[in-house]
C-alpha cells in the first residue's frame, strides 16, 4: 500500500499538467498598417533631416521577419562635428537663455504629443526591436511619456532640487543608447538633459534607430528649437568620435561594460563628466518562506521580460535548497504557458531575439552544456521559421564557477543555483563583477531589509522585479556603471553646482 | 494517516503566504489575453456549459423556479446549437420541483444548505438541512463555512464542519463556499481553500453572492493555485466555482484564461469549473449570436431566466 502510494506520488511529480491541451488562443495581431515608414532616414541635425556627409547608408531589419524596414544614414566624424556645432550654437543662443519654465513647456508638449501617438510608437518599437507589443504598449511607451512629464516638472524647480548651490547646465551632452529599450533609453537621457538646460547629440544603436528618428519628427512638431536635440545614426566608430569630441561636455552611455571602459579612459584625460549604465548579472534570491507562486511570476518577469535583453535582468536564480524542487517544478509549469512568437501578436509573451549575432552569442553559452556538464530545460514550444528566436531557457546543475553563471548572456536564459543560509545567498549574489540590481523574495519584512542592505547593487526589488518609475534613481555598483539616472538624482549629472 | 502516526487530531494544512501585489498583477495579465475568432466561439460555448444558473431569494416561488428550469432547458428558444448550462442552484425547498422538471435533461440540481448565506445556524440543524436537500434530490450541495469560526482562529472547527457535511452529502458533490469577501486577506483565502480541500471538498467556491465583493479574478487565481498545489500533493483534482459579480461574457473569458494558464486544459470542463451566475448566461448567448450573425440583437430577443 505505502509502496503504491510512493510510486503514485513519484508519477505525479513527473506528470505534467497539460497546458497546451484543449482550448488555445487564435492569433490576435496588432495591425502595422498605420505605420508609415520612409524608405530612407537621414540625420537629424539643427532641426532638419540632412544627408550624411559620406553619402552612405545601412539597412535596418525587423528581427522577427528578417525584412528590411528602412535604410538609415551612416554618419561619420564630419557629421558629429556638424551636430555638435548645431547643439553648441543652440545652447548658447537659445536653450540656455530661456527660463526653466519655458523649457518645461516644451517637455510637457513632447509628452502630450507622445501620448497622442503612443500606439504608433509602440507598434514601431516592436517591429524594430522584436519585443512583444504587450510590453512596448504597456511598459516602454507609458514609461517614455512618464519620463518626459516627470522631468518637465523639474525644469523650473532646479533651485529647489539643489538649494543654495546655483545649479547651471553643462552645455552639450553626447548620449549613446542601446538596442534593448531604444525609445525608453532615449527618454531617460534626453528628458533630464533638456530639463537641466543642456542641448543634446544622441546616437541610437544601429539596429534600432527608427523610433528615435520618429521622435525627431515629433520634436519638430512640438516646435522644439532647431539644434536642441540632434540625432546621429551610424556605426560604433562614429559613437567614439562623439565621445572624443572636444565640444561635448558630458557623455551619457548605456551599453556594454567593454565600451564603458573605453569611455571612462577617454573621460579621464579630458575632464568630461560622464555617466555609464553597463551590464549586469543580477541574483534573484528566493527564501523558503516566500510566496511561491508570486515568486515564480517575479522570476519569469525578471528574466524573460524583453527576451532577457535587460541589463538589470534577474538572470541568476538563487533558491533556498529546501524548496528548490517545488519551485523549479512550478517554474517549468509556468514556462509551458509562455507564448513565444510574432511580436505584434497581443498574446505574445516572448518576442524575437534582437539580432542574429545576439542569438549566436546566447546559443554559444548554451552549447557549453555537454562539455561543462550542466542541464538545459526548454518548454516544448513552436518557434516561427523566419527570424531569430530562443525559447525561455532554464539552466540547472550549475555552480558559481561556470561561465554561464559569471558572464552576462543578455538573453532569455536563467541559471538556477541553491543556497542554505542568508549569508550564503548574499555571498553568491555579490560574487560577480557586476552590481546593477537584485531581488529578494520572502514573506518576512525584516529579512527583506537585512538581506537587501547587504547586496551591493544599485536597485534591489523585494517581492517583485523589473519595476521602473521616473521618480526612482537607477544605476550600478562596480562594473555595472557610474552615476544614476531617474529621479532627482538623474538631474545632477547634467548640472554644475558651486560648492 | 497523520493521526495514526501521532495519535493526535489530524493536522491542519501548512500556512502558505500570498503576496497581494503579485496576485493582482497576475490577474491583470490574464485580462490582457486577446481572445478572437474561433477561440472566442469555443470559449463562449464552454463558459455557457459551466454556468450554474442561480436563484437564491426569499421570494423564490415555485413559479420563479419553474421559469428558471425552463431557461436551463431552452437557453435560447429551441436553437439546438446553443449548449445547455451545467446546473441550476436553488434553496432546499425548491429542489424537488427542480428535479421533476429537469429529470433526464442532464442538467444537475444544486442546493445551498448549512444555513446559507451566514452559516450561523445550529450545527445539527445545518447538517440536517444538508440531509434534507440530498433526500429531496440535490445532486450538488453548496455549503457555507463558519466565517466567525475561521476569523476567530478556530480552523479545526471549520475543518470538522466541512468533513461532517461531506459525510452527510453521501454521493452528492460538495461545493464549499468560503465567502472570500468576508475573509479579508489573500492569506486567509488560501488557508480556507486548503482546509476545505483537505476536509473533502469536491469544489471550492468563492461567494454566496450576498456579500460584496463576491468573486474577483485575483481571489480566483489564489484558489486555483491552491487547487494546483493540492493536486500535486494528493493527486485529487478539486473543482473551482467563482460566484457572484460575473455578469458579462468578457469577464467570464478572463476566468477561463486564468484556469487554462493555472491548471491546464483538464480543468476546462463543467466537471471541474463552474460559474455561479444568473445574468451571465444571457450575455454569453448574446455574444454567441453576435459571432454567428455579425451584429448584436437587443436584450428583448433573449428570454429571461
Amino acid at each position: 500500500m505505502s509502496e503504491n502510494h510512493t510510486s503514485e506520488k513519484n508519477n505525479r511529480d513527473s506528470a505534467r499538467l497539460p497546458f497546451r491541451a484543449g482550448w488555445s488562443y487564435d492569433p490576435a495581431p496588432e495591425s502595422a498598417a498605420s505605420i508609415k515608414l520612409d524608405k530612407r532616414y537621414q540625420l537629424f541635425i539643427n532641426g532638419k533631416f540632412v544627408p550624411p556627409a559620406g553619402k552612405k547608408w545601412f539597412k535596418v531589419w525587423n528581427p522577427a521577419t528578417e525584412q528590411v524596414l528602412a535604410e538609415v544614414a551612416k554618419g561619420d566624424e564630419t557629421d558629429v562635428d556638424r551636430a555638435v556645432d548645431a547643439a553648441r550654437k543652440t545652447y548658447r543662443q537659445v536653450w540656455s537663455q530661456i527660463p526653466g519654465k519655458e523649457r518645461g513647456k516644451y517637455l510637457f508638449r513632447i509628452a502630450r504629443l507622445l501620448q497622442e501617438r503612443a500606439r504608433e510608437f509602440a507598434i514601431l518599437e516592436s517591429m524594430d526591436t522584436g519585443k512583444p507589443i504587450r510590453e512596448s504598449r504597456d511598459i516602454d511607451i507609458p514609461l517614455v511619456i512618464a519620463h518626459f512629464f516627470y522631468y518637465a516638472g523639474w525644469a523650473d524647480k532646479l533651485d529647489y532640487a539643489f538649494p543654495g548651490v546655483k545649479p547651471r547646465p553643462l552645455g552639450v551632452a553626447g548620449q549613446i543608447i542601446p538596442w534593448n529599450f531604444p525609445l525608453l533609453m532615449a527618454a531617460w537621457k534626453i528628458a533630464p538633459a533638456l530639463a537641466a538646460g543642456n542641448t543634446v547629440v544622441i546616437k541610437p544603436a544601429s539596429s534600432t534607430p527608427l523610433t528615435l528618428l520618429k521622435l525627431g519628427e515629433l520634436f519638430s512638431d512640438a516646435g522644439l528649437p532647431p539644434g536642441t536635440v540632434n540625432i546621429l545614426t551610424g556605426p560604433g566608430e562614429m559613437g567614439m568620435a562623439l565621445v572624443r569630441h572636444p565640444g561635448v561636455d558630458k557623455i551619457a552611455f548605456t551599453g556594454s561594460t567593454e565600451i564603458g571602459k573605453l569611455i571612462q579612459q577617454n573621460a579621464a584625460t579630458t575632464g568630461k563628466k560622464y555617466t555609464l549604465e553597463l551590464g549586469g548579472k543580477a541574483a534573484n534570491i528566493v527564501f523558503d518562506d516566500a510566496p511561491a507562486d508570486q515568486a515564480v511570476e517575479g522570476i519569469v518577469n525578471g528574466i524573460f521580460f524583453n527576451q532577457g535583453h535587460v541589463c538589470c535582468a534577474g538572470s541568476r536564480l538563487l533558491v533556498q535548497e529546501g524548496i528548490s524542487g517545488e519551485l523549479v517544478r512550478k517554474l517549468k509549469d509556468r514556462l509551458e504557458t509562455l507564448i513565444v512568437g510574432d511580436p505584434l501578436d497581443k498574446n505574445t509573451d516572448i518576442g524575437a531575439i534582437n539580432s542574429g549575432p545576439q542569438l549566436e552569442k546566447i546559443l554559444g553559452f548554451l552549447s557549453e552544456s555537454d562539455e561543462q556538464g550542466f542541464r538545459i530545460y526548454q518548454p516544448d514550444c513552436e518557434l516561427p521559421e523566419k527570424g531569430h528566436w530562443c525559447p525561455p531557457t532554464l539552466v540547472e546543475g550549475v555552480s558559481q564557477s561556470h561561465r554561464i553563471v559569471q558572464e552576462e548572456i543578455f538573453g532569455p536564459v536563467l541559471t538556477i543555483q541553491t543556497f542554505r543560509t542568508p549569508d550564503e545567498a548574499v555571498a553568491l549574489a555579490n560574487n560577480t563583477p557586476y552590481g546593477l540590481s537584485g531581488g529578494v523574495w520572502t514573506d518576512k519584512g525584516s529579512k527583506i531589509f537585512k538581506v537587501s542592505s547587504r547586496i551591493r547593487a544599485g536597485v534591489i526589488w523585494a517581492n517583485t522585479f523589473n519595476k521602473f518609475d521616473p521618480t526612482s534613481p537607477f544605476g550600478g555598483y562596480k562594473e555595472s556603471g557610474m552615476g544614476r539616472e531617474g529621479g532627482m538624482h538623474g538631474l545632477s549629472p547634467y548640472l554644475e553646482v558651486s560648492e | 494517516m497523520n493521526s495514526k502516526k501521532t495519535g493526535l487530531q489530524p493536522e491542519l494544512p501548512p500556512f502558505v503566504p500570498i503576496d497581494q501585489v503579485g496576485v493582482e498583477e497576475r490577474a491583470a495579465r490574464f485580462r490582457t489575453r486577446s481572445i478572437k475568432a474561433e477561440s472566442k466561439v469555443h470559449a463562449l460555448r464552454l463558459a455557457l456549459q459551466m454556468v450554474d444558473l442561480t436563484t437564491l431569494e426569499g421570494m423564490d416561488t415555485p413559479g420563479k423556479v419553474r421559469q428558471l428550469c425552463h431557461k436551463a432547458l431552452y437557453p435560447h428558444g429551441i436553437d439546438p446549437e446553443v449548449p445547455k448550462v451545467a446546473a441550476i442552484c436553488v434553496y432546499p425547498n425548491r429542489v424537488r420541483l427542480a428535479r421533476q422538471i429537469l429529470e433526464g435533461s442532464g442538467i444537475r440540481v444544486a442546493s445551498v444548505a448549512t444555513s446559507f448565506p451566514s452559516g450561523m445556524g445550529q450545527p445539527n440543524a445545518r447538517i440536517d438541512e444538508v440531509r434534507h436537500a440530498v433526500e429531496e434530490g440535490a445532486e450538488e450541495i453548496d455549503m457555507v463555512i463558519s466565517r466567525w469560526a475561521f476569523l476567530s482562529g478556530e480552523y479545526r472547527l471549520v475543518q470538522d464542519e466541512i468533513a461532517s457535511v461531506k459525510e452527510a452529502c453521501g454521493p452528492s458533490h460538495l461545493k464549499v463556499i468560503l465567502e472570500t469577501g468576508e475573509l479579508g486577506t489573500y492569506d486567509n483565502i488560501r488557508r480556507a481553500s486548503d482546509i476545505a480541500m483537505d476536509a473533502g471538498a469536491d469544489f471550492i467556491k468563492t461567494s454566496t453572492g450576498k456579500v460584496s465583493p463576491a468573486a474577483t479574478l485575483p481571489v480566483t487565481v489564489v484558489m486555483l493555485e491552491a487547487i494546483r498545489d493540492f493536486y500535486f500533493k494528493t493527486g485529487r483534482p478539486v473543482g473551482m466555482k467563482p460566484a457572484g459579480g460575473i455578469r458579462d461574457a468578457k469577464t467570464a473569458l478572463h476566468y477561463l484564461v486564468a484556469v487554462k494558464e493555472t491548471l491546464g486544459g483538464d480543468w476546462l470542463t463543467p466537471d471541474r469549473f463552474r460559474f455561479g451566475a444568473s445574468s451571465l448566461a444571457n450575455d454569453l448567448i448574446m455574444q454567441l449570436m453576435k459571432q454567428k450573425s455579425g451584429s448584436y440583437q437587443s436584450a428583448d430577443y433573449f428570454s429571461m431566466g
